[in-house]
């Protein structure tokens, strides 16, 4: 019959038919490339547009100036190049032990992949991200490892995802592997443990603002029995960026609990029991097994968290207004500030730096981790 | 499933939904009887939406709310006020205008931003209307705020609401109880913090009182404080001078050993204050204040009514003072301080160069160029409404309003001050402060050039910032100041600039 059908078919509305397959997958495709294009990539080249440009009020609309790289070297090199690299200073001993330690790995892997015969291009791609990574430890070692100097919006921005999200994923772990356990009350702490990820983050600025007050807060006692109704967590930097981590990790550690709590649920019982049965002790199991298991999810987990991370704004915003001095402020939140101070284009050029930082990063930790997470 | 197939179903399926999405014909309704009520005249904005936009206070937004709904019942206007935080006000309202959304018919905003919302176009001119409007009695307006807060090279833009400068406010208790007198220098508003904190004062409920509050944090008000204290020693001339940039070069006036001066004041009040004071802003100094906890502080009018205020602890204890003056004033020529001469400080009281300075401007009412010609109508009579004596004189006695006083009329009348709750003695002291600061010829305008918000909110709140932070020395924050503005004084033009900034301080005492 299917047969009888399609022979019975006149020339035309095969043509036709075959047309509109030709078709389809353009038309089916084509609305979703639009909204791709419409939401982020035309924003995307608008915004490098305007970090390249300087934008001013005038009567009649808006007049756009193309500047070329002035405000990348505003920020690079000029006037803000303070905010945002901070005050280096000769690294300490400890300093250019690091220095020399991270240049030594990325002469290794540059060496790797000259000795494994890799296609030039990748060479040239490694030597590049040796150099950025060397450049940036030399930044994290001049300005925090360095008598006299003092990070920059960029090094706190690192400061904040790096610890932060180290804290998040080892406690997140911590309470998942605890409510995986048949402990009575897990379901409770289960939901109790998620709070923190319901408010938002400027709820979660006000919070630890009214804790971290010791004059007036709710904790006043507390501060006054221990002595420290005087101390101002505010006045001191590493006080000031200790109180947005530690709101930031409060916040955010429920991410990490329930994804990791739902990867160790669902992995295989039966090498956990083999494993017992083994004599295998709990550290061994979560060594051997679990955390194999598990690393696939959390490799993603830490990608997803660190993108996030890099773009703090409202802890140091609500806490510090990004103070003392620039001691708290992010690429971010100084991004918003310049902003609203009608400089579009510096802010622009910012958001480019961020993204450009983020996307090493991101590449260098997925590169890094790439060829372990596949052996799992 | 073939493609045709797919598209059959897939139409069929958006007949459907259409079909289930489009709204029943409404059926016709039945006439209703008439309830024979006796028909009301009709008011005169009946139908008519006002949009108006400030920052979410609770100041300024509470009497344009309640003044609003008092309106709406008086003309049948229907009074929207959307609150944004204070930081996003300025770019806010720039936004809505410059991308044609106009979503709002009235700004409630900084005078100081004005040049950047009038230059494009996107104000309405009101000096017709102001003429117009007998009941405003704009002649009762202190000449200033005509001149600063509503006026623009000559033409009216903006209704003023508040009148805004800031002064010393000091604690007659303590005063009198350790023989200080209200400081007329900034030596000796050192001396009298220091005094006051050596003594080591507690409150009533045991908690230590602070020498000095001064709001300081980041982003906040903080470049407004250096700036009060740093006037009085760089403009001695009367207000033409200016107190910003050189008048010939438009050179910046902040890197000198008048403004290093002001930065070691500023930075030495921080010893006598609260532990946290580099992260107050001045909601926590005036929280500070009328708990009791403080013995001297920079603020704007706000304190004088919040410390009459139900639950203050200094009702009756606040006294209020011209800002401090300086007997060494800077020499343009040479960058340095030199001692005040007759011809220096022409303008000095006993050898004091005062320079009261105008921080802010107060909050001003405008109307958007591109609303409809009868929302203009009903905008206009609303900001009317709110000035008008009969209002206005009651608000600005109202802590809660953030409103201070604009009118010669509230600043001679004593009653509704008494009827507010202050001491006579207070009142004369409070108001006398005010009207000190307003005579004064020396008087230091705020800032009202193009992008004044990046030269004061970015560049000079930035470095303070770092300054008291302790991560640059005097010399590197002035450095910084100077190669910042010069920077944005170049992308924006230096003599487009000059001529803004000569044009404000045109303004006519």
């Amino acid at each position: 019959m299917a047969t009888l059908t399609s022979t019975a078919n006149p020339p035309a509305t095969r043509a036709r038919a075959s047309r509109s397959e030709r078709l389809a997958p353009a038309a089916f495709l084509l609305p979703a490339v639009l909204v791709v294009l419409f939401v982020s990539i035309f924003p995307l080249l608008l915004s490098l547009f305007l970090s390249l440009s300087r934008l001013r009020f005038e009567a009649g609309g808006l007049k756009v100036q193309f500047v070329g790289l002035d405000n990348y070297r505003k920020l690079l090199f000029g006037s803000e190049q303070k905010v945002l690299f901070g005050t280096l200073a000769m690294p300490s001993l400890i300093g250019w032990a690091v220095l020399a330690v991270v240049a030594f790995l990325a002469l290794v892997a540059i060496y790797r992949a000259v000795r494994n015969a890799r296609p030039v291009r990748a060479i040239v791609g490694r030597a590049i991200a040796a150099l950025a990574l060397i450049g940036l430890t030399y930044l994290v070692v001049a300005s925090l490892l360095a008598p006299g100097g003092r990070p920059g919006t960029m090094v706190v921005t690192m400061l904040y995802v790096v610890i932060g999200i180290t804290f998040q994923y080892l406690i997140g772990l911590g309470l998942a592997m605890l409510c995986a356990q048949p402990l009575p009350g897990r379901r409770f702490f289960r939901v109790v443990f998620l709070l923190p990820m319901m408010i938002t983050p400027v709820g979660v600025g006000y919070l630890f603002r009214m804790l971290a007050d010791t004059n007036k807060g709710p904790l006043e006692p507390l501060w006054v029995a221990l002595g420290m109704q005087d101390f101002a967590w505010s006045n001191n930097a590493w006080g000031a960026r200790i109180a947005v981590m530690i709101g930031d990790i409060w916040q955010w550690t429920p991410f990490m609990f329930i994804v990791l709590l739902a990867a160790i649920e669902a992995q295989e019982v039966e090498p956990v029991e083999a494993a017992i049965v083994d004599g295998a002790s709990n550290w061994d199991i979560f060594r051997h097994i679990t955390l194999p298991a598990i690393l696939p999810v959390s490799t993603t987990l830490i990608l997803i968290r660190m993108i996030e991370a890099f773009k703090i704004i409202d802890l140091p915003n609500i806490l510090t207004n990004g103070g003392p001095g620039t001691a708290t402020e992010t690429m971010t939140l100084y991004a918003y500030r310049i902003w609203r101070a009608l400089d579009i284009g510096g802010s622009a050029a910012i958001a480019y730096l961020l993204l450009f930082l983020v996307t090493f990063f991101a590449t260098l930790y997925v590169r890094a981790l790439r060829g372990r997470v596949s052996t799992v | 499933m073939n493609l045709k197939k797919f598209a059959s179903l897939a139409a069929l399926g958006t007949l459907v939904l259409a079909a289930c999405a489009a709204p029943p014909a409404a059926p016709a309704q039945p006439a209703q009887p008439s309830e024979q009520k006796p028909a009301e005249p009709a008011k005169k904005f009946a139908g008519i939406t006002v949009n108006a936009i400030t920052f979410s206070g609770p100041q300024i937004a509470e009497p344009m709310q309640r003044r609003g709904k008092e309106f709406s019942e008086m003309t049948g206007a229907t009074i929207n006020v959307v609150t944004v935080p204070f930081a996003d006000l300025y770019q806010k309202i720039l936004n809505d205008f410059a991308t044609g959304t106009n979503s709002f018919d009235v700004i409630v905003f900084a005078p100081q931003w004005m040049v950047d919302y009038i230059e494009p176009g996107y104000l309405e001119d009101l000096t017709d209307r102001v003429k117009a409007a007998a009941d405003l009695q704009w002649e009762d307006i202190g000449l200033f705020f005509r001149d600063f807060s509503a006026t623009y090279n000559g033409r009216i833009y903006t209704i003023p609401l508040d009148g805004d400068f800031q002064m010393v406010y000091y604690r007659t208790d303590i005063a009198k109880e350790l023989g200080l007198k209200p400081p007329q220098t900034w030596e000796d508003y050192i001396a009298f913090a220091k005094a006051v904190s050596e003594k080591k004062l507690t409150t009533d409920d045991g908690k230590p009182v602070y020498g000095s509050c001064i709001a300081k944090k980041k982003a906040a008000q903080s470049y407004w404080m250096i700036t009060s204290i740093a006037s009085a020693f760089i403009q001695s001339q009367g207000t033409a001078q200016g107190a910003f940039f050189d008048l010939e070069t438009f050179k910046p006036l902040y890197n000198n050993e008048a403004f290093a001066r002001a930065l070691e004041i500023y930075k030495e009040t921080t010893q006598y204050g609260p532990p946290d004071e580099i992260n107050l802003d001045v909601g926590d100094t005036r929280g500070l204040w009328t708990a009791g906890q403080c013995a001297l502080t920079i603020d704007w009018g706000d304190i004088g009514t919040l410390a009459i205020e139900e639950g203050s602890k200094a009702k009756d204890k606040t006294g209020a003072v011209i800002l401090p003056g300086s007997k060494q004033v800077l020499d343009r020529k040479t960058g340095k301080l030199v001692d005040c001469t007759p011809e220096l400080c022409p303008h000095a009281v006993d050898g004091v160069n005062h320079a009261p300075f105008a921080a802010f401007g107060g909050w001003s009412g405008a109307i958007n160029k591109a609303s409809k010609p009868e929302v203009k109508d009903a905008a206009f009579a609303y900001l009317a409404y709110m000035n008008q004596p009969a209002q206005s004189n009651v608000d600005v006695t109202i802590g809660k309003t953030g409103f201070n006083p604009y009118r010669v009329s509230q600043f001679q009348n004593l009653d509704n001050w008494i009827k507010a709750g202050m001491s006579e003695q207070a009142a004369k002291d409070y108001l006398g402060a005010i009207e000190a600061s307003l005579n004064s010829p020396n008087m230091v305008l705020d800032l009202r050039i193009p992008q004044n918000q990046y030269y004061q909110g970015i560049v000079l709140d930035g470095a303070i910032a770092k300054f008291l932070a302790g991560e640059q020395d005097i010399a590197a924050t002035m450095k910084e100041i100077e190669d910042g503005w010069e920077q944005k004084t170049e992308e924006l033009g230096r003599d487009k600039q000059l001529a803004a900034y000569k044009a404000t301080l045109g303004v006519q005492k």
